[in-house]
């Protein structure tokens, strides 16, 4: 029970995650219609200059520096390469941001060597927020912090089980959570997120009433990268920051704005959710087909039909499972889960 | 979102276009095609003159498939022609996609990999006595397994269009990516599968041994594909697909299916990439999971768009310059991913025709007499490039030097010159050729832009004075 509760938390933390990147995606897409393909590459640059930051300033302002810093790449980006794509149409601006992500990826490996860099999360990020307590005799208790060691006997007569949280992805669910308040908020009742809503639907009455439509967007493109930063600076110091972290990730969150719906805010809220689960969860139930039909009677064995299929558990095949969601997905619900807009 | 595709060519005068497709300009009128086709009377006399052109280049394309490996000789230069054919192939097959559907795929190589697989497979069966077929025939096989997948998969992916098109064929891309890790019957896993392409009877003393051999295999098959696909888009689903990219609206208003259309070109494209990669599994005997990867597919659209995706012989440079990047550039300089990404970036924001698109806007000037007049300016273009260049190369590769190469110490060879990557001299050098190059570069394409905008007006002009006549 305890394990299963820790599951679900890991797997709601990292859609959190998922969902800082996707929202900054999805924000891009629907003002400008651009596929950010490099969006990765802006959450791995994230973590590699909050890792610099950090040596320097300490954890803290790497947190608030490196998502402004790599935000005011974006927008210099923006400002100078997509802009001019922009008169070709989407398929160019599309492949710009492919090719930077080439560039991106090459200048990391540059300026931080092609090994992993020793990130490590500050004092106060490297405790558990709280541990679960499964104990025969009192049941399921949460106790903050790390458990006492006498709460945790293996053996005698309190006998529990003991499982904690990590505190840095405690850490990840609430900034996470804290970004979607405020980018609620701010879309919705501040003049410039009422600015940037009318550049949305209507540019040239926007444009008509004065405000500068080009530099809204390239303000949106610049918060869009500084969230896929902020993103970084927390999974570079939860996971590995390395060379090849933007590739991780970077067909996952374009399979959750798929299977949320394209342009749509909750639909990457919830695809975030879905594939996170989807990504943490089976990787703890090692069972495979094979065990499913032989616990039903049937006699699956190897060199019966199919055994190389069917003999995969469900533990190996996590990795594919977001994808097989996403064409699923498309077959019954080519839209999206929240989408609204049916090319 | 529609994806108003390949705007720039819309953007490039309209007289360089290869093949207008007229179909989606039609206005209105003629209901769908299918239903009223006059059926030309056997006797009515058809002025059908000889593309002698057309004739010229085709000829002309297959002496150079016949007659390169007897000018470059050496093993080196053969495998290197070899994956060059292979790459035409693959590169031709990813722009009926990009260039004729406008549809932009980042999982294009799942099929000619997968294709790849089928063909090692085959070859291996026919090793093995279970399948009787010539080595000649196993890319066939290959492309019949790339056609099989390219129908399964690409049901899904030409569901949609445009951007949701190009994340489905990248989770599609990871999908058969992991999945090769996860079935190592099939994919042969970390070591790939490998096979003996020297089995079977020799037909006319051909055994397929000797690369040269292999290599005439590989140019056959990459002229034949080559005359099929350029033949695919003159035929009815050809301009179809050329009027799905460019107004699908329209096209569901006659009465068509985008979707359909889009299937069928994907499913054709599948099969040829297939082929390609059954070649390369005859080429290499050994094919593993690397050939389905994400880099793979990736160097497919870099190098096409290089290239030049609105023209058709566009991909076929694409895929030269592919190789060359990929086996030359990467043995010169360990930056050659970055110059890469620089160079594409560039591309796509000042010349989206790619390498094609500059020589026909060249040949249309040259065509009017007016290139003469040009010459100076890209003299002088070139000479300030070729420094800017040259700067800018030695900055990257002293910084490349000093990260990767520390233990060596700050000396490096760069075109046989030795610089120090740590001494203020060379820094302070490279740093002023750059700014120079630079200054005189910005000088001369303003001054350039200026002549070519004169000799593009002039030209128009003419054409509009022969229109009238």
């Amino acid at each position: 029970m305890d394990q299963i509760l820790i599951n679900l938390l890991n797997g709601f933390s990292s859609g959190l995650l998922l969902f800082m990147l996707s929202s900054g995606l999805t924000l891009i897409f629907s003002m400008m219609g651009v596929l950010n393909f490099a969006h990765a590459s802006f959450y791995m640059l994230g973590a590699y200059v909050a890792y610099s930051l950090s040596n320097w300033l300490g954890f803290t302002a790497a947190l608030v520096l490196a998502p402004l810093i790599v935000g005011g790449l974006g927008a210099l980006f923006e400002r100078t390469a997509l802009r001019r794509a922009h008169k070709f149409g989407h398929v160019p601006e599309l492949l710009i941001t492919f090719g930077l992500s080439y560039v991106v990826l090459e200048v990391v490996q540059l300026i931080w060597g092609r090994t992993p860099v020793p990130a490590v999360p500050p004092a106060w990020l490297q405790s558990s927020a709280f541990t679960v307590v499964q104990s025969a005799q009192h049941g399921l208790s949460i106790v903050a912090g790390v458990a006492p060691p006498e709460m945790c006997q293996s053996a005698g007569e309190a006998a529990a089980s003991c499982s904690r949280f990590p505190m840095t992805r405690a850490f990840m669910m609430l900034v996470s959570l804290g970004m979607l308040l405020a980018l609620w908020l701010l879309l919705t009742r501040t003049r410039i997120g009422l600015v940037i809503q009318a550049a949305l639907t209507h540019p040239e009455m926007a444009e008509a009433l004065g405000h500068n439509v080009p530099r809204v967007l390239m303000l949106v493109f610049g918060s869009g990268c500084a969230l896929a930063a902020l993103a970084g600076v927390i999974g570079g110091v939860t996971f590995v920051t390395e060379p090849a972290m933007a590739a991780v990730v970077g067909s996952i969150i374009f399979v959750v704005v798929v299977v949320g719906g394209m342009g749509s805010l909750a639909g990457a809220f919830v695809g975030s959710i879905v594939i996170g689960l989807l990504q943490t969860l089976p990787l703890t139930v090692d069972a495979s087909l094979a065990d499913l039909f032989n616990r039903f009677g049937a006699s699956v064995h190897e060199g019966s039909r199919g055994w190389p299929l069917l003999r995969i558990t469900l533990a190996q095949a996590a990795p594919i499972l977001p994808y097989l969601l996403l064409v699923l997905i498309l077959i019954f619900r080519p839209k999206g889960l929240m989408g609204t807009r049916e090319e | 979102m529609s994806m108003a595709v390949q705007p720039d060519m819309a953007a490039s005068p309209a007289a360089i276009r290869p093949a207008a497709p007229v179909l989606a300009a039609v206005p209105s009128g003629p209901p769908p095609v299918a239903t009223v086709r006059r059926q030309p009377s056997p006797r009515s006399y058809h002025f059908k003159p000889w593309n002698v052109g057309r004739a010229l280049i085709w000829s002309l394309f297959a002496v150079t498939l016949l007659v390169v490996p007897l000018l470059w000789t050496t093993s080196f230069a053969q495998t290197m022609l070899c994956q060059m054919g292979i790459g035409i192939i693959a590169c031709l097959a990813y722009n009926i996609l990009l260039g004729q559907g406008g549809m932009l795929s980042f999982g294009h190589a799942v099929y000619s990999g997968l294709g790849g697989f089928v063909a090692i497979h085959a070859l291996n069966a026919v090793s093995a006595g279970s399948l009787h077929l010539p080595v000649s025939l196993v890319p066939i096989a290959g492309g019949l397994g790339g056609l099989f997948f390219a129908a399964l998969l690409g049901y899904v992916t030409t569901k949609k269009s445009g951007t949701t098109f190009a994340m489905i064929t990248l989770g599609l891309g990871e999908l058969v990516w992991s999945m090769s890790l996860m079935l190592p019957e099939f994919f042969g896993g970390e070591g790939g599968v490998s096979g003996n392409r020297v089995v079977g009877e020799k037909v006319f003393g051909i055994s397929f041994g000797p690369q040269i051999q292999l290599y005439y295999l590989i140019a056959v098959y990459c002229f034949v594909c080559t005359g099929l696909m350029f033949a695919l888009t003159r035929t009815p689903l050809g301009r179809m697909l050329n009027a799905v990219r460019d107004n699908p609206e329209r096209v569901e208003f006659i009465g068509y299916s985008t979707q359909r259309v889009r299937y069928l070109a994907f499913m054709i494209s599948g099969f040829f990439a297939g082929i390609a990669g059954g070649l390369s599994a005859l080429n290499t005997e050994i094919v593993n999971a690397e050939v389905v990867g994400a880099a793979r597919s990736g160097s497919y659209l870099l190098f096409v768009f290089l290239g030049g995706a609105t023209f058709f012989f566009g991909p076929i440079i694409g895929a030269v310059l592919m190789v060359v990047a990929l086996v030359l550039l990467s043995e010169l300089t360990q930056a050659w991913l970055l110059y890469l990404g620089l160079v594409f970036m560039f591309m796509v924001m000042f010349a989206p025709g790619g390498v094609a698109g500059l020589i026909m806007m060249n040949l249309r000037v040259a065509a009017h007499g007016k290139l003469g007049r040009l010459w100076t300016g890209y003299l002088a273009l070139a000479g300030t490039a070729a420094t800017v260049l040259l700067a800018a190369a030695v900055c990257i590769e002293m910084v490349y030097h000093l990260r990767l190469n520390e233990a060596l110490g700050p000396q490096m060879n760069f075109l046989g010159v030795t610089l120090d990557a740590k001494g203020l001299d060379a820094w302070c050098g490279a740093a002023l050729l750059l700014l120079t190059g630079a200054g005189l570069f910005e000088v001369s394409r303003r001054h350039f832009a200026q002549q070519w905008g004169e000799a593009q007006e002039e030209i128009e002009r003419e054409m509009k004075r022969r229109e009238a006549l």
